[in-house]
C-alpha cells in the first residue's frame, strides 16, 4: 500500500499544488465552493466580513463539484489541504459515512440565535448528518421562456412531458436523480409514493417509459449554467436548473423567462471540516464556521443570490438584492407562495440505489 | 570477408579479445547516456508510470472485504450459498466483532458502498447497523443473529452472504466484468440484462467515432498541408498562423463556440433560413449529437494533422512532380504516383497523434456531445469524480488503454512504425 500512497500524494499535489504550502501557514485558510455567483455571494457575505474581523486571509478553491473524489484522495494521501468545503447534503453524508469530514456539535460549536434559540433548533430537520453545517436552502426546479408557451403559462411540472401544449425542446439534468422523480409523478405516482414506487423494477421501467415519451425533445445537460444560456437563445421551451440560475436570468439579465416553481425538488447546501486536520487549523475552520453561520450572515448572503438561510431566524431578516434593490424573499424557494408544493428529496434512497438507477438511466440515454 | 579465416578471436592492445573489449565501451557509452537521461526517467516514473499502474491495479484490487471483516470471511469459509440458509450463529458472531472495530474507523460504509456496486441495498444495511452493533457488548450479548436479524431482515438474506462471500477474494475480475456489461452470478460470469449495457457501446462508439474524426481530419487537412508545404515562405508562415491561432485558443473558448454555431437558434441554422434552404419550423439539429462531435473535435484535432503532414511534405522535391510530368504522366498520375506515396509517412504521423487523442478525449463530447456523442472517457470520469466507484473507472481505463496499444501493435504491423515521420 505504498505505492498508493505515493501515488495518492502526486495525485493530490498536482491537484492542489497551489494551495499546499499555503495550507499550513497560520493567517490563511482555504475554503472550497462551487464558484461563479454562489462563491461571490460567500465572499461578500462572509470571507470579506471575516478577514476584516481576525486578519485571516481566505483562498478561494472552486472545486466543490469534485469535492468527495479530492478529499478521498487527500485522505489516502494523509495531506488535507482544505480547511472548510462546501457541498451538498447528499455528499456530506457521504463523506461523514466515510469518516473523511469532521462530527460537529450544533449547540456547543454553531452559534445561537440572537434570541437564544439553540442553533439544532434553529437549523431544525436541515441538520441531516452530524458532519454538516446547512448554508442555504436552494431548489431544482423549471424555468421557461414567456414568449414561447402561448397564452396559458405552465403552471404544473407536468408540462415538461405535454409536447402537445407545449411543443419544442426541453432541458433535464443528464442523471437519474430528480428526473425520475418527476416523471413518476407526472405518471400519476402519489407524491409520498414516488420512492416506494422507484424502489421497484416496475416502477424504474415505469419511470424511464415516461421519459420516453419526450426522450427525442430533450437536451441533457451537465452543467448548472447550461439551462439559463438555453433559454437565453431560445433554445428550449424550458429547463430544469437551480433556481439561483434563474433568478439570475430572469433579474438580472431581464430575459422573458419565468419560474415554474411547482414539485421544485428542494436541497441543502452547506460546510463540512475535513477530518484530519490539525489542531491549530480545525480551531480556525471552527471559528469560521461559528462566525459564518450565524443568524446574521445567512441572512446577508441571500442579498446576493436567491437562496433561502438554513437558519429559521435569519429568514425574516432577508432584505433587498445588493445590486437590484428589488425584494428577495418572494424569490426564495422557501417563500410559502413558492412552496406550495414542494417534493423532497430522499438522500437515503439515493445513496442506495444511485449505482443501479444510474446505471439503467445511463444505458437509456445511450440507446 | 576473407579474415575471418584467421585462427583465434582479434586481440586488443591489451590482450583481452576485441569483441569484449568493444562490447565493454559501447556498455559503458550506454551507461553514460543512461545516466544523462536517470532523472528525467526517475521523474516520470515516479509522476507518471507509478501512479498510472497504481490507478490500474484498483481495477482487480479488493482488499476491503478481507481487511475490513478478518473474522467473518474466515468463519464464512465454511457457510455453502446452495445449501440455502443463512450462515450461522458462529459466522454473526465473527461479524459482530469485526463491525465493532470497522464502525469506530468508519471502515464499514465503504465496505457498504463496495458491496452496493453489486447488489443494491447493502450500502444502507451496513451503515444502519454499524451504530447499533458499537453499543453492543461482545461477551454478555451473544448470541447475535437475532440481533442482526432484528436490525434488518436483510442480513438473513442469501443473496446478502452471497455477494460477501463471492467478494471476499483480495483479487476481484468483477470490475473487468462490469466493464463488458458482464456480471458474476451464480453459475460465474453471465451478460447483464439488456437495459443495463451500455459499455461495449460505448466503446464501439468511441473507436468508430474516433476513426471518422481521423478520416475527416485527414481529407480537411492534406490540401491545408500540402498549400502550405508549396507557396512562398512568406505566405505559408501567414497562412500557418491561421492554422495555429486557434490552437493557442482555450478548448473550452472553441467547444462553446461550436455551439453558438451549430444550435438550432444558432448561426448556421439563421443562415440556412434566410436562404430558404430549411424550413423555420424545421431546423436542422446538428449538436448534442453524433454530428456535433465530430464536428467540433475535427476542427479542434486538425492542427495536429496538419503539422506532421505539413513538415514531411516540405521535404518532399518538387523536382520529382515535374521529372514526372517531364516522362508524360498526367497531373493525377504524377499525384498519386509520386507525390502521395512520399507524403504517406505524415499522413501517419498525423493519424496516429489524432486517432490517440480523439479515443481519450472528453471535455469536448462532453459539452456538444448530448447523449448519443459521448466516449467511454465520460464515463471514466463519471466514475473518478461523481459515482466514486474508483475500480470500474480503472477497469475501463485499463481496457481503453490495451485498446489502444492493440491498434497501435496492429497499426505497426500494417503501416510500419517506421514510416511514420515527423520531418
Amino acid at each position: 500500500m505504498k505505492l498508493t500512497k505515493l501515488t495518492a500524494l502526486a495525485a493530490t499535489t498536482a491537484l492542489c499544488a497551489p494551495m499546499a504550502f499555503a495550507a499550513d501557514m497560520a493567517d490563511e485558510m482555504t475554503i472550497v465552493s462551487w464558484g461563479g455567483a454562489y462563491s461571490k455571494s460567500q465572499l461578500k457575505a462572509y470571507h470579506e466580513p471575516y478577514s476584516e474581523k481576525t486578519g485571516v486571509k481566505i483562498i478561494n478553491d472552486e472545486s466543490s463539484a469534485e469535492a468527495v473524489a479530492k478529499l478521498r484522495a487527500m485522505n489516502e494521501a494523509g495531506n488535507v489541504t482544505w480547511d472548510v468545503v462546501d457541498v451538498v447534503a447528499a455528499d456530506a453524508m457521504r463523506l461523514c459515512d466515510e469518516g473523511l469530514a469532521m462530527e460537529i456539535d450544533a449547540d456547543t460549536q454553531l452559534a445561537a440565535a440572537p434570541d437564544g434559540t439553540p442553533a439544532t433548533e434553529d437549523f431544525g430537520d436541515l441538520l441531516v448528518s452530524e458532519c454538516f453545517i446547512p448554508q442555504i436552502v436552494y431548489s431544482t426546479t423549471f424555468g421557461y421562456r414567456t414568449d414561447l408557451v402561448g397564452d396559458t403559462p405552465p403552471t404544473n411540472v407536468c408540462a415538461v412531458f405535454d409536447l402537445e401544449a407545449y411543443p419544442g425542446k426541453r432541458a433535464l439534468e443528464k442523471r437519474a436523480i430528480n428526473n425520475m422523480e418527476w416523471a413518476l409523478l407526472c405518471d400519476g405516482v402519489a407524491k409520498d409514493e414516488v420512492y416506494d414506487v422507484l424502489e421497484t423494477e416496475e416502477g424504474q421501467e415505469r419511470a424511464l417509459a415516461k421519459l420516453d415519451t419526450i426522450k427525442d425533445s430533450v437536451i441533457w445537460w451537465s452543467a448548472g449554467a447550461d439551462t439559463p444560456q438555453l433559454l437565453a437563445d431560445g433554445e428550449i421551451v424550458m429547463g430544469s436548473t437551480y433556481n439561483g440560475r434563474l433568478f439570475s436570468v430572469i433579474e438580472e439579465q431581464k430575459q422573458p423567462v419565468a419560474m415554474l416553481w411547482d414539485a421544485q425538488i428542494f436541497d441543502l447546501d452547506g460546510w463540512i471540516i475535513p477530518a484530519g486536520l490539525s489542531e491549530e487549523r480545525k480551531a480556525r475552520a471552527l471559528d469560521y464556521i461559528m462566525f459564518a453561520t450565524d443568524t446574521q450572515r445567512l441572512a446577508d448572503q441571500a442579498a446576493y443570490i436567491s437562496y433561502g438561510p438554513a437558519r429559521a431566524s435569519s429568514a425574516p431578516l432577508v432584505g433587498k438584492h445588493a445590486d437590484l434593490g428589488i425584494d428577495m424573499a418572494p424569490h426564495m424557494p422557501t417563500d410559502p407562495a413558492n412552496a406550495q408544493n414542494t417534493f423532497l428529496y430522499n438522500y437515503e434512497f439515493w445513496a442506495d440505489y444511485r449505482d443501479d438507477i444510474e446505471g439503467k438511466f445511463q444505458a437509456w440515454l445511450a440507446k | 570477408m576473407s579474415d575471418i579465416t584467421q585462427s583465434g578471436p582479434v586481440l586488443a592492445a591489451d590482450g583481452t579479445p576485441l569483441k569484449r573489449s568493444l562490447a565493454r565501451a559501447l556498455r559503458m557509452q550506454k551507461l553514460r547516456a543512461l545516466m544523462l537521461i536517470a532523472p528525467l526517467l526517475l521523474f516520470i516514473l515516479l509522476t507518471f508510470i507509478f501512479p498510472i499502474a497504481d490507478m490500474l491495479f484498483r481495477s482487480v484490487e479488493n482488499g476491503i472485504v478481507a481487511d475490513t471483516l478478518p473474522k467473518t470471511v474466515v468463519a464464512l469459509q465454511d457457510w455453502d450459498p446452495d445449501s440455502g440458509e443463512a450462515p450461522g450463529e458462529e459466522v454473526f458472531t465473527a461479524l459482530a466483532a469485526d463491525m465493532q472495530v470497522a464502525a469506530k474507523e468508519k471502515t464499514h460504509t465503504r465496505l457498504g458502498t463496495r458491496l452496493n456496486y453489486e447488489l443494491t441495498g447493502i450500502s444502507s444495511l451496513f451503515r444502519k447497523s454499524g451504530r447499533k452493533v458499537s453499543r453492543w457488548d461482545l461477551a454478555a450479548d451473544a448470541p447475535f443473529k437475532d440481533k442482526f436479524l432484528s436490525i434488518d431482515k436483510d442480513w438473513g438474506s442469501i443473496e446478502v452472504w452471497r455477494t460477501i462471500s463471492t467478494y471476499t477474494p483480495k483479487y476481484t475480475n468483477g470490475y473487468f466484468l462490469n466493464s463488458v456489461d458482464m456480471q458474476k452470478g451464480p453459475d460465474g460470469a453471465e451478460m447483464r440484462p439488456e437495459n443495463q449495457q451500455i459499455y461495449i457501446t460505448l466503446f464501439m462508439r468511441t473507436l468508430v467515432m474516433s476513426l471518422v474524426i481521423t478520416g475527416s481530419c485527414i481529407l480537411l487537412g492534406y490540401p491545408v498541408a500540402w498549400i502550405l508545404a508549396n507557396l512562398p515562405s512568406r505566405t505559408a508562415n501567414m497562412l500557418m498562423i491561421l492554422v495555429l491561432l486557434p490552437f493557442w485558443t482555450s478548448l473550452l473558448v472553441r467547444t462553446s463556440a461550436w455551439k453558438v454555431m451549430l444550435q438550432q437558434q444558432g448561426v448556421i441554422n439563421d443562415v440556412l433560413v434566410w436562404l430558404g434552404f430549411v424550413a423555420d419550423d424545421a431546423r436542422l439539429v446538428m449538436i448534442n449529437n453524433q454530428f456535433g462531435t465530430i464536428v467540433a473535435m475535427t476542427h479542434i484535432l486538425l492542427p495536429f494533422m496538419i503539422l506532421p503532414m505539413y513538415s514531411v511534405m516540405q521535404t518532399i522535391q518538387p523536382t520529382y512532380l515535374r521529372a514526372a510530368k517531364s516522362l508524360g504522366a498526367t497531373n493525377w498520375t504524377a499525384f498519386w504516383r509520386v507525390y502521395f506515396p512520399q507524403s504517406v509517412p505524415g499522413i501517419g504521423a498525423g493519424s496516429i497523434l489524432v486517432f490517440i487523442l480523439a479515443i481519450g478525449y472528453y471535455i469536448t463530447p462532453e459539452i456538444v456531445g448530448g447523449t448519443k456523442g459521448v466516449f467511454i472517457s465520460n464515463r471514466i470520469a463519471y466514475h473518478i469524480s461523481s459515482s466514486l466507484n474508483w475500480g470500474l473507472a480503472a477497469a475501463l481505463g485499463t481496457i481503453l488503454l490495451a485498446v489502444v496499444l492493440l491498434l497501435y501493435w496492429t497499426y505497426d504491423k500494417i503501416v510500419g512504425i517506421d514510416n511514420v515521420k515527423l520531418g
